[in-house]
């Protein structure tokens, strides 16, 4: 009777060790699942993403261990009709496992607090006239992870427009247009966000980062990308028909590469834009045999310097 | 016989035959039997179950391949529209109604619904939404094409110009859908409330009545909100009111919160019943009282309370607040403490018994497994960080796919094979059953876990062509997609020839505990001869108790 009850501790506490191991080491994992961290918005989010894998293969397996052990374990006899044990509750059991939770979701829900508070992305607040009660001031600071430098010359904010369907990027400075979004890496960017027709959403899966960009609202939006090369912006809030085809590249270069191709760009004659959607409505629309149904026309593609 | 007024209702005053219907006529034409609509519901949303799985193979067989080459981006933006809103209004809803329709006065020892004639027109609305819904297909401009959330602006643009379009025809559905749930929720209520048999007080209930009680408790709330908002944006599409035209001084925000205010209860809706299938079900196989019966009563309630402020977590990255975010963040992972409770007292449930791998049982875990698995990735999505990256992303599809079909489909799966002795007299074929669940568990996990590297990696949902490097997981999603389409084969098969020539069912072939299972199989009309009087709780698995004082066991 005393060895099967030392037997049974020592196969829970395998059990536990095993569940424990193999969820930290997928919780490691998780950070291959992402793509390149090219903003530091990205740093905080994946460690936070990270930690939520944990703990939740650590439950996921928790569970399941315990459901494939009474599976196996726990099944009826072939012909053995009687009932089991009519064990009804267990108030103490009942208590911890609603303590558990609760305890749970009070530790994910302030390190997600800390990490979006750092990330200071902005975003509308005209929308609902209150002030911040929970001290969102800090949300202008810095990310935690950020290069010191990165506040200490703020890039001129740089209007997007979002349209059916193309992205426009306009640098007030040198009144530059593009169809290409170039940053400097290691400084704070500031976007003016406006959509002329239907609700888009700008989206760099490598910064971890989206906003949704409302017709006749201002936002604003920042950030800072930390890693030079080249990414994609998507819209992620559904368009209309060519939806998927609205996606520019964003480029991430050194303060003295973007200068240079701020100087290029203003020497270069506006010209129009390549723009998928409308090279894709001209052409199903000469079609002899109409496949789909009818559809808004794309807005003509833009005027730019740099077609990118 | 003449009804006798249980509690002040009166049932209506109706002939009524003591045998359930014979022939297929009486499940097509129009009845107030609470058994007969049940059905009714069970086999109209079954038909659109079919109808949504056909429009997911041809967006699944469009993600083959990174470009847009299988059909037009119009014809596709069409199917997840309609594959969303069929899945959602005709599938779900109408099937769990239809087993609450069944269930509800049969486990409460009443011998109807407490309005009859309401609850068959709320059925017959039903197919007025679905043909409004197919009609869409064959007016100018084809069906809606703005997603089943259906977001101004972009469901106002109205390229045909027409007044009858895919557009309008979709919110006349949706609205004719909310008002048939709303009557269908004052009926199931007031029976919950009014018409339970002497002796069953409210914790005496079985599980599935208080899932259901809760569940059509939001409905009670919350539709008034997404049937108002429908109506608004039919207004600005066919009046030129301006609600949610950005271009007239309208605030297309709005229209998300009246949407989402009810269409995130909505999964609670769905969600509920099933998690009541899930408390009637382990007891059974499990041969064991379920475990923490009123903690897990209260969780139901508790969820339909905490429903009511989520629905901001649907709307993080658009255009809301900080202090807004934060705050339904907490209310959203509070959703997992109720929850939590659920499936520990399940897992404790089954712990220790003697189980037993029947169909439904099968069903019923493979479901407990992914609704876990859900669980966690809902967690994740309430995060505010986390959401800025994956939402509208495929992680987002996987995690309510895993809810959806994963939970909810294989939920009800496990539903119709335990309670289909009940509904027509006769056992259904195991090793078939058997056969569908295999398919159906290893083709949900093949069609919706790739789902989640693609949201991770970036890869937006509703989109007809993507970036190559996402093409691998897609492969394996749609392949995984086709299998589960398949899966539906051998269930098919088995329900009718089983209904047609299986063996004959005999009262209670699970030898469950349960008011449904003392009447034959398939139950009288009016259900119960003598009203039974309830002398213990239920789920009495290994206590020999007498659950009624009155009718033979």
């Amino acid at each position: 009777m005393k060895i099967q009850k030392i037997l049974n501790i020592l196969t829970l506490l395998t059990g536990a060790i095993a569940v424990t191991s193999l969820s930290l080491w997928i919780g490691k994992q998780s950070y291959s699942w992402l793509p390149p961290q090219a903003a530091a918005e990205s740093l905080l989010i994946d460690d936070l993403i990270s930690f939520l894998v944990t703990l939740g293969a650590f439950i996921f397996l928790g569970v399941t261990s315990t459901l494939m052990y009474s599976v196996i374990f726990h099944r009826a006899v072939k012909d053995d009709f009687t009932d089991g044990p009519p064990i009804e509750g267990n108030i103490t059991l009942e208590v911890v496992w609603t303590a558990i939770p609760i305890l749970l979701v009070l530790w994910i829900a302030g390190y997600s607090y800390q990490v979006y508070e750092q990330m200071g992305i902005q975003g509308p607040s005209e929308i609902v006239h209150l002030h911040n009660p929970l001290g969102m001031e800090s949300a202008y600071a810095e990310p935690k992870d950020a290069p010191a430098n990165a506040l200490a010359e703020p890039v001129e904010k740089i209007d997007v427009l979002a349209k059916q369907w193309a992205w426009v990027f306009h640098y007030p400075e040198r009144d530059i247009t593009s169809t290409e979004l170039h940053l400097p890496s290691d400084r704070r960017i500031r976007l003016a966000l406006k959509s002329q027709d239907v609700l888009h959403g700008f989206y760099i899966p490598a910064f971890r980062l989206k906003q949704d960009i409302i017709p006749n609202h201002a936002i604003d939006f920042e950030f800072t990308p930390i890693r030079p090369g080249k990414y994609r912006l998507t819209d992620s809030q559904y368009s209309g028909t060519y939806f998927a085809t609205m996606q520019a590249n964003v480029v991430v270069e050194s303060p003295e590469d973007y200068q240079q191709w701020l100087a290029q760009a203003a020497t270069q004659k506006p010209s129009i834009a390549n723009n998928q959607a409308a090279s894709e409505y001209a052409q199903t629309s000469h079609q002899s045999v109409q496949t789909g149904w009818v559809t808004v026309p794309p807005a003509a593609p833009p005027l730019v310097n740099s077609p990118g | 016989m003449t009804n006798v007024p249980i509690e002040g209702i009166l049932l209506p005053d109706e002939k009524h035959n003591h045998e359930s219907p014979s022939n297929w006529k009486e499940y097509f034409s129009f009845s107030t039997d609470h058994k007969v609509i049940g059905i009714q519901y069970l086999v109209t949303s079954f038909f659109f179950f079919l109808v949504g799985g056909i429009f997911a193979m041809v967006m699944r067989g469009e993600l083959m391949t990174p470009e847009s080459d299988l059909v037009d981006r119009t014809v596709y933006n069409g199917m997840f529209t309609m594959h969303g809103t069929v899945m959602l209004f005709l599938w779900t809803f109408p099937s769990l109604v239809g087993f609450a329709n069944y269930l509800v006065p049969l486990m409460i020892g009443a011998r109807d619904m407490a309005f009859p004639r309401l609850n068959a027109v709320a059925f017959w609305m039903v197919p007025v939404v679905g043909i409004l819904m197919m009609g869409s297909f064959f007016v100018p401009g084809g069906p809606a094409q703005a997603g089943w959330w259906s977001y101004p602006p972009v469901s106002l643009q109205n390229p045909t110009g027409n007044l009858i379009n895919g557009q309008v025809l979709w919110l006349l559905a949706v609205a004719i859908s909310g008002v048939s749930s709303i009557m269908g929720a004052v009926n199931f209520v007031t029976t919950i409330v009014k018409m339970r048999a002497p002796g069953m007080g409210f914790f005496k209930m079985p599980l599935f009545v208080w899932a259901v009680f809760s569940a059509q408790i939001i409905q009670l709330f919350g539709l008034p909100a997404l049937t108002a908002g429908a109506v608004m944006l039919l207004l600005d599409l066919t009046a030129g009111t301006a609600f949610f035209d950005p271009a007239k001084g309208g605030n297309p925000v709005m229209f998300q919160h009246y949407f989402w205010f009810y269409s995130h209860p909505a999964v609670y809706v769905i969600i509920l019943p099933v998690f009541g299938i899930f408390s009637e079900i382990f007891p059974v196989y499990s041969r064991k009282p379920l475990f923490g019966y009123k903690v897990v009563a209260v969780s139901s309630m508790l969820i339909a309370v905490v429903s009511g402020i989520v629905w901001v977590h649907h709307m993080y990255v658009s255009g809301t607040p900080g202090w807004m975010r934060l705050i339904f963040m907490m209310t959203t992972m509070f959703v997992s403490v109720p929850t939590g409770i659920k499936v520990f007292a399940w897992v404790a449930t089954i712990w220790g018994g003697k189980m037993r791998l029947n169909t439904p049982m099968l069903f019923a875990l493979g479901a407990l497994v992914m609704f876990v698995f859900a669980g966690i990735t809902g967690i994740m999505l309430s995060s505010v960080p986390v959401d800025v990256h994956v939402n509208n992303t495929y992680f987002v599809v996987g995690h309510f796919h895993y809810v959806l079909y994963g939970t909810v489909t294989m939920g009800l799966f496990a539903a119709i094979y335990h309670w289909f002795p009940k509904m027509t007299g006769r056992m259904y074929s195991e090793s078939w059953g058997k056969i569908h669940f295999w398919l159906a568990f290893i083709g949900t996990n093949l069609n919706f876990l790739p789902m989640h590297p693609l949201g991770l990696q970036g890869m937006l949902r509703r989109v007809a062509s993507y970036a190559p490097e996402y093409q691998f997981w897609n492969i394996i999603a749609s392949l995984g997609g086709f299998l589960l389409g398949m899966s539906t084969l051998p269930f098919i098969f088995n329900m009718v020839i089983s209904w047609m020539q299986g063996e004959k069912a005999p009262a209670n072939p699970w030898r469950a505990i349960g008011l449904e299972w003392l009447v034959s199989s398939p139950p009288p009309v009016e259900n119960f001869e003598e009203t039974p009087i309830i002398i213990s709780e239920p789920y009495g698995y290994g206590k020999s108790e007498r659950l009624t004082a009155n009718l033979p066991e």
